[in-house]
C-alpha cells in the first residue's frame, strides 16, 4: 500500500481540514493510502524514512532551524513531495509576515516549501477545495502525469503568484475574456468583475494564486477537452 | 480541421411555449431548458446573463421561472457567468445548477470541472452545462459605441439586439429599428476572442445557436451524456418541438462554414501571436 505522511510547517491546518472535508471519500483515500504520520490523524511521532508521498502543508519559517531542517528531512525521505496550499505552494499570507507574534517574535521571515527544497507537485489554494486534493492524490496513486502537469509547473515556477498574475498574464497579454472564473475562486472576495475584467483589491488579496491557476487563458491542460 | 467538436447528434428545434419565445432570442432554447429544469426539479438555480442597467448584462442566479424569462434573449456583451457560480451554491444552497455561457465561459467551466482549486463542493452542483455558439463578443463601451454613435439609439432605450443577414440589429422600446453592417461592428470586438477556436460551444453538454436553422429556430448540438439525457427528458415533456437538422434550410453546413471562418481566421491571430512571443492559453 502507498504510504502517505501528512506534516505541517507554519500554517492553520486549514489545508488538513480541507482534506478531512472529503467526508466519505476521506474512508476512500484513507482506505487507499497507509497514512504513516499525521499530527492531527495518526498518533505517530516521526516521520518514517521511506515515505511515497509526503504531502506537506505550510510555509518554512526560515529563522526557524527546526523547520528548515524538517522540510530538508522530507524532501530526503518523500518520493513524491508535494506543496500541499498556497503557504506551501506559494508563500500566500504568510509573505505578509514581518514578525513580532508572540510567542515567537523574532520569526518573521518566511518561504514556501517551493522556495526553500525541491517539489514535485504543488497544489494552490487557500485551502485547495477537498476535491482537488483527493484528485491529486488520486493521480498520484495512478501515475496520471498528464493530470498533474499543471501542479508539476507549479513546483517549479510557481512561487510568485497573487492577483497580479491576472494583470500581467492575462490582461495585459489580451487574454481575458472576461468569465470570472477568478472571482468566483478567489477566497477572500478580493477579486471583483469590473467592465468584463478582474479587479484585484491588493488589500485583500492574500496571495494565493487560485484565481491565475483556475483561469483558463493561462493553462488550458488539453485533457480538460475528454468529455462524454 | 473539425469544426464542431464531437457530439452525439443534432437537431433544429424551438420551445414550445410561446411566451418564451416571445421574449427570447431564437428557438428559446435556453430558456425552455431553464425553465423546465426548475419545473420539474433537475435544476433548483440556474446562472443567467440578466439585463442590467442600460443594457449591459449582468450575472445572475435565477431559482424562479420569471426571472429567467427577464433574463432572456442575447446581449452581445461580456457577462462573467462564472462569477456568481459559487454563489449559486453557498448563498442560494442549489445543488442542482444550471449553466450557460459563451464557448470560452464553457471551456473555463470544465477546466474548473477538472482542476477545482478553488471551488470547494462546487463541481458536484453542476447539473447542465449549457453553451452558445459565439463568434465574438464585444466590451460594453464597444457595444455602447455600436448602438448609440453608429445605431443613434441610446443604450437606456435599447429593447433588444440581435445578430443577423450580415447585420447587426439593435430594437428600441418605442419601436425603432436600426442596423449596421456586422463588418463595421468587428473594431469593437474584444481583440481576447481572436485566441478563441471555438465557434459551437464543443466542451458543452448542449451547444445550441440561431445559425443553421429557420428564423425563430435554433440549431442544437446534443455532446455528453448527460446532455442526452437532459435533451430526452425536455422532448417527453414537450418542451421543445424538434425538426431533422437535414431538413431545415440554411442547415448545418451555414453553421460549419462559420465555426470554419473562425478557426481559420483565429489559427492566423494565434499564429502571429506565437510569432512575436505574446503567450497563448497552453
Amino acid at each position: 500500500m502507498v504510504k502517505v505522511a501528512h506534516v505541517q510547517l507554519s500554517s492553520c491546518c486549514g489545508c488538513l481540514v480541507s482534506l478531512t472535508d472529503t467526508y466519505e471519500k476521506l474512508l476512500d483515500v484513507l482506505g487507499a493510502i497507509d497514512l504513516v504520520y499525521s499530527q492531527t490523524l495518526a498518533d505517530v511521532r516521526e516521520v518514517p524514512d521511506d515515505v511515497d508521498i509526503i504531502l506537506l502543508e505550510g510555509s518554512v519559517c526560515i529563522n526557524d532551524h527546526h523547520a528548515l531542517e524538517t522540510a530538508l528531512a522530507c524532501r530526503k525521505k518523500a518520493k513524491i513531495l508535494v506543496a500541499l496550499g498556497a503557504c506551501a505552494a506559494s508563500g500566500n499570507i504568510t509573505r505578509f509576515s514581518r514578525g513580532g507574534q508572540m510567542s515567537k517574535p523574532v520569526h518573521d521571515a518566511f518561504a514556501p516549501l517551493t522556495e526553500v527544497v525541491k517539489c514535485d507537485l504543488a497544489i494552490p489554494g487557500c485551502p485547495p477545495s477537498p476535491e482537488i486534493i483527493v484528485a491529486v492524490i488520486t493521480a498520484a496513486l495512478e501515475g496520471d502525469m498528464d493530470y498533474l502537469e499543471p501542479f508539476a509547473e507549479l513546483a517549479k515556477y510557481g512561487s510568485e503568484a497573487c492577483g497580479c498574475d491576472l494583470i500581467n498574464k492575462v490582461i495585459n497579454k489580451s487574454l481575458c475574456m472576461g468569465c470570472g472564473a477568478c472571482a468566483a475562486a478567489c477566497p477572500t472576495r478580493a477579486v471583483t468583475m469590473e467592465c468584463g475584467r478582474p479587479a484585484i483589491d491588493k488589500e485583500i488579496c492574500i496571495k494565493c494564486g487560485t484565481c491565475s491557476v483556475q483561469c483558463p487563458r493561462i493553462r488550458f491542460p488539453e485533457l480538460i477537452e475528454k468529455i462524454e | 480541421m473539425d469544426p464542431f467538436g464531437s457530439y452525439k447528434f443534432a437537431i433544429s428545434a424551438r420551445a414550445t411555449d410561446k411566451q418564451i419565445r416571445k421574449k427570447s432570442q431564437d428557438g428559446g432554447i435556453v430558456s425552455a431548458a431553464y425553465i423546465h429544469g426548475l419545473e420539474s426539479g433537475l435544476l433548483d438555480g440556474v446562472i443567467v446573463a440578466d439585463k442590467g442597467e442600460d443594457f449591459c448584462a449582468v450575472p445572475k442566479v435565477a431559482t424562479t421561472v420569471d426571472e429567467v424569462l427577464s433574463a432572456a434573449g442575447t446581449k452581445y456583451t461580456t457577462s462573467p457567468n462564472l462569477s456568481v457560480l459559487k454563489n449559486a451554491v453557498r448563498e442560494y444552497g442549489c445543488d442542482k445548477v444550471g449553466f450557460v455561457g459563451t464557448p470560452c465561459q464553457v471551456q473555463s467551466i470544465r477546466k474548473m470541472l477538472k482542476y477545482p482549486v478553488g471551488y470547494r463542493h462546487v463541481p458536484d452542483k453542476i447539473a447542465l452545462v449549457m453553451g452558445i455558439f459565439c463568434m465574438e463578443n464585444f466590451p460594453y463601451n464597444g457595444l455602447k459605441t455600436i448602438v448609440e454613435e453608429h445605431c443613434g439609439i441610446k443604450m437606456e432605450d435599447v429593447a433588444k439586439t440581435d445578430i443577423g443577414k450580415g447585420k447587426f440589429w439593435v430594437y428600441s422600446k418605442w419601436g425603432d429599428v436600426k442596423t449596421i453592417k456586422l463588418k463595421d461592428t468587428h473594431p469593437y470586438e474584444q481583440q481576447s476572442c481572436h485566441v478563441c477556436m471555438d465557434y459551437t460551444a464543443e466542451l458543452a453538454d448542449i451547444s445550441t445557436g440561431s445559425v443553421g436553422s429557420p428564423d425563430g429556430w435554433s440549431t442544437i448540438f446534443i455532446r455528453t451524456a448527460n446532455g442526452e439525457a437532459y435533451y430526452k427528458a425536455m422532448e417527453d415533456a414537450g418542451v421543445i418541438e424538434i425538426k431533422n437538422i437535414d431538413d431545415v434550410k440554411p442547415g448545418l453546413g451555414l453553421v460549419e462554414k462559420l465555426a470554419n471562418s473562425k478557426k481559420d481566421n483565429n489559427g492566423k491571430e494565434r499564429a502571429h501571436r506565437k510569432e512575436i512571443g505574446l503567450p497563448l492559453p497552453y
